[in-house]
């Protein structure tokens, strides 16, 4: 947050226009608190400088010692990370004004911002507000002598799962006096583990940080999502692992790209920003991010909400198909939508419409930029949104027609566990995979300038990213999820996540109430089979 | 390649058609089209040709990447959908939503075309999608348009028809649209898109796509170019520069 005042005369005076006033230009700052405290230990100091190279955020300088300029600290935390002294610490600052139940310190610093500057407050990452998390309120079941629990060190355990369309029913016929299937079968994607990366485009991160997540998930046996920003050339070999994104701006979107992934997936909405489009501002547009997208250096990349050519089921269906036909049928379709009220009904509608996925994002998804009051303010709980849409599909009769992953808050294999138990095929991690590159949830994303080189196209930050170490990084996390996973399914005496997969009786809720427990479907702690 | 597209699926009819184009074969004929949809889907190749006798359905041409297309009759709605390369002409009219996100090629209608043309067309290193309508043309022409060229030619107009709908140009941050007479500039989305009288360089800019398209359809170059045009530009490539505050 810088508060640079930009002097008397950047104030609109009247009469400069109605453009002028539309847009109220800025006005000088009165003192905003720093958000963190910098400190640094002089006597522990080796003087080495490391502290202000590293600060993306430009905070620091050298003066015969590192100063700080306490408006442009993030607290990302990089200096305090590579101090080899130990020497620093940075702190939340204490607010300074007199406490307010009502007026957080959230909300005055940003009224102040506002009255600044006129415009729409940006954010990054997800949702930070204390909403109920529903994933702390469910618990696992567990075997005890009545039902023998199982050793996943002694017994195999089976993760390996299929995303996809599996028909309604399937016809065999008699070829030669041996049986062979008559049903035509869909092109189905094979993953080794349930828990695929979330996408992130190359432009809201950096290639080195892609690259990472991709090489995680050729490592692993799962799938990456290229997001809404094309496939870079160095990408290409990691490319049968990949959902390719077709979203309303179409950026980088042609025939070879579409054939190039292992699945499409049709970007409706995001759980960060539902019904809000996307917004890649001209400075980000660098050579090479052009070249992935397909448009101008420099250009504004905007993906508007809604897709113009999308407002109905129907329309929908029409792109699902135009995408099949452009593929020969030979590549799964994902439709991915923000969790909303009306979810579980726009869910069957996608399904009818012939998608092979829906990928729904919860309220709490991450997000490389957006304005805080959508991110805070709208959508609602994966944990629900999986609920519903499972409840939907399977009292429709239509449950096999398409795999549901879920995204948006996924913390850990336990909460991994729980939305697979409440109905979901997969879950989708996008935070979890950066912060094993080194995110520290600054929420800084937008700015462009994430000291860890990841949602950065600044290369003197990228360079710092090693996409092979970042792989090595991420697919262990990968690798460890998965094997609580199997400690999970083994405690739970199932030696395959398939049995898990909807098996609401295998959760039981504490502290929430009758309606919500109705809704998940899930009977509270206490009550037995 | 000739193919008797009555009572075909869409699905078959285009799936005799990849299969041919990866066979080699380059030229095919197309009769009694009545609605299939996504004919010429995703197929790439220069050399390739599509004849459609018949009204050909949604999607036609979309993800295309080199062919060309003539369809003897009238097109239906979200004809060049994400274009990449290639020409599509329609002897009649066309619908909705034509060259939504279309990234090179040419799009030529002899006759109108309905609302949303043009959404979100963008120009890519060599490549500069131009669209030609003949006739005139539907409400959000040019949304959200990021490059290339819109041409509305107004030819055989009725009387009082407008040549273009509302809002033209909302959400413009690239390109241009040129409309052959006069536009009522309430009609343009003013907050997006300037209107002013096109300059000699724009007729120069114009004229080798008119030109092409008067040939295809066998029209009087100088009669489609005479008169006055308008020329319809973004006000900023920008557009939300502004709205944050950051
Ligand atoms: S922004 Fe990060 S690197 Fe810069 S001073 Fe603050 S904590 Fe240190
Ligand atoms: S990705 Fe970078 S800028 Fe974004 S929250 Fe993480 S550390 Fe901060």
């Amino acid at each position: 947050m810088g508060s640079s005042s930009p002097g008397r005369e950047g104030i609109g005076r009247p009469g400069e226009g109605a453009r002028a006033s539309a847009r109220p230009r800025r006005v000088p700052a009165y003192r905003r608190s720093a958000e963190f405290r910098w400190t640094h230990d002089a006597e522990r100091c080796a003087r080495c400088k490391r502290c202000v190279q590293q600060c993306g955020f430009k905070a620091l300088s050298w003066e015969d010692g590192p100063v700080v300029d306490p408006d442009k600290c993030v607290g990302c935390h990089r200096c305090e990370t590579f101090c080899p002294q130990e020497a620093i610490a940075v702190v939340p600052n204490v607010q300074h004004y007199r406490p307010h139940p009502l007026w957080g310190q959230a909300h005055r610093q940003n009224v102040y911002l506002q009255a600044e500057t006129g415009g729409v407050l940006l954010t990054g990452m997800g949702n930070d507000l204390p909403y109920p998390i529903l994933w702390d309120h469910l618990l696992l079941d567990a075997c005890q002598v009545t039902n023998p629990s199982i050793d996943p060190l002694r017994e195999p355990m089976e993760l390996r799962s299929y995303l996809g369309r599996i028909p309604d029913k399937v016809e065999v016929k008699m070829k030669d006096g041996r049986p062979e299937p008559a049903t035509e079968m869909g092109p189905v994607l094979q993953v080794e583990t349930p828990i695929i990366f979330a996408a992130m485009s190359y432009g809201s991160i950096s290639l080195n940080a892609q690259k990472a997540i991709a090489m995680a998930a050729a490592e692993c046996g799962t799938l990456w999502n290229t997001g809404e920003g094309g496939l870079h050339e160095e990408l290409k070999p990691y490319a049968d692992r990949a959902f390719v994104q077709c979203a309303s701006g179409r950026f980088g979107v042609h025939a070879d790209y579409l054939n190039a992934g292992a699945a499409i997936e049709i970007k409706i909405g995001q759980g960060a920003k539902p019904g809000i489009g996307g917004h890649l501002p001209g400075e980000k547009v660098s050579a090479a991010v052009s070249e992935t997208r397909m448009i101008p250096v420099g250009s504004d990349a905007l993906s508007p909400a809604p897709q113009h050519d999308i407002y109905s089921i129907e329309d929908l269906k029409q792109l699902i198909f135009a995408l099949k036909e452009a593929t020969n049928y030979e590549k799964p379709v994902s439709v991915k939508i923000a969790a909303v009220h009306n979810v579980a009904a726009i869910a069957s509608g996608i399904v009818r419409a012939g998608a092979d996925m829906v990928y729904l994002d919860g309220f709490r998804g991450g997000t490389g930029a957006a304005p805080t009051i959508i991110r805070d303010h709208l959508g609602i709980p994966i944990e629900i949104a999986i609920a519903v849409v499972d409840q939907q599909l399977r009292e429709e009769g239509i449950r096999n027609r398409a795999s549901i992953v879920a995204a948006g808050g996924i913390r850990s294999s336990a909460d991994a566990a729980k939305a697979i138990a409440l109905g979901a095929d997969a879950v989708a991690v996008g935070t979890a995979a950066l912060l094993a590159l080194g995110c520290t949830l600054c929420q800084k994303c937008y700015t462009g300038k994430c000291s860890w080189g990841i949602t950065t196209q600044d290369p003197r930050l990228t360079r710092r990213l090693d996409p092979y170490v970042g792989s090595k990084r991420v697919a262990n996390l990968v690798r460890g999820w998965s094997a609580e996973l199997e400690e999970i399914l083994g405690a739970m005496g199932v030696n395959a996540v398939e049995s898990l997969r909807g098996s609401r009786e295998r959760l039981r809720a504490v502290g929430l109430d009758k309606t919500t427990l109705e809704i998940l479907g899930v009977k509270p702690a206490g009550v037995g089979a | 390649m000739r193919i008797d597209a009555r009572e075909l699926h869409y699905r078959e009819l285009n799936r005799q058609i990849r299969e041919a184009v990866a066979g080699g074969e380059t030229r095919f004929e197309l009769a009694n089209v009545n609605g299939q949809r996504y004919i010429g889907d995703g197929i790439q190749g220069e050399k390739v040709q599509i004849d459609i006798e018949g009204v050909p359905g949604n999607d036609l041409g979309a993800f295309m990447d080199g062919p060309t297309v003539r369809v003897r009759g009238n097109a239906q709605d979200a004809v060049a959908n994400t274009m990449n390369a290639g020409r599509i002409v329609v002897e009649g009219r066309a619908g909705d939503v034509l060259g939504y996100g279309m990234r090179g090629g040419e799009l030529f209608v002899r006759g109108k075309v309905g609302y949303r043309v043009g959404i979100h067309m963008k120009a890519y290193r060599g490549r500069m999608p131009v669209v030609v309508a003949g006739g005139t043309a539907g409400d959000f022409l040019g949304e959200y348009m990021a490059g290339g060229m819109l041409v509305v030619l107004g030819l055989e107009r009725q009387d009082g028809e407008p040549l273009i709908g509302d809002w033209c140009g909302t959400g413009m941050h690239g390109g241009v649209i040129y409309v052959r007479g006069e536009v009522d500039p309430r009609l343009v989305a003013s907050k997006f898109a300037s209107m002013g009288p096109a300059e000699e360089k724009d007729r120069e800019d114009m004229r080798p796509h008119v030109e092409a398209f008067c040939e295809t359809f066998s029209l009087d170059v100088e009669e489609a170019l005479a008169g006055a045009f308008v020329r319809m530009a973004a006000i900023s490539h920008r557009p939300y520069g502004a709205k944050y505050a950051v």
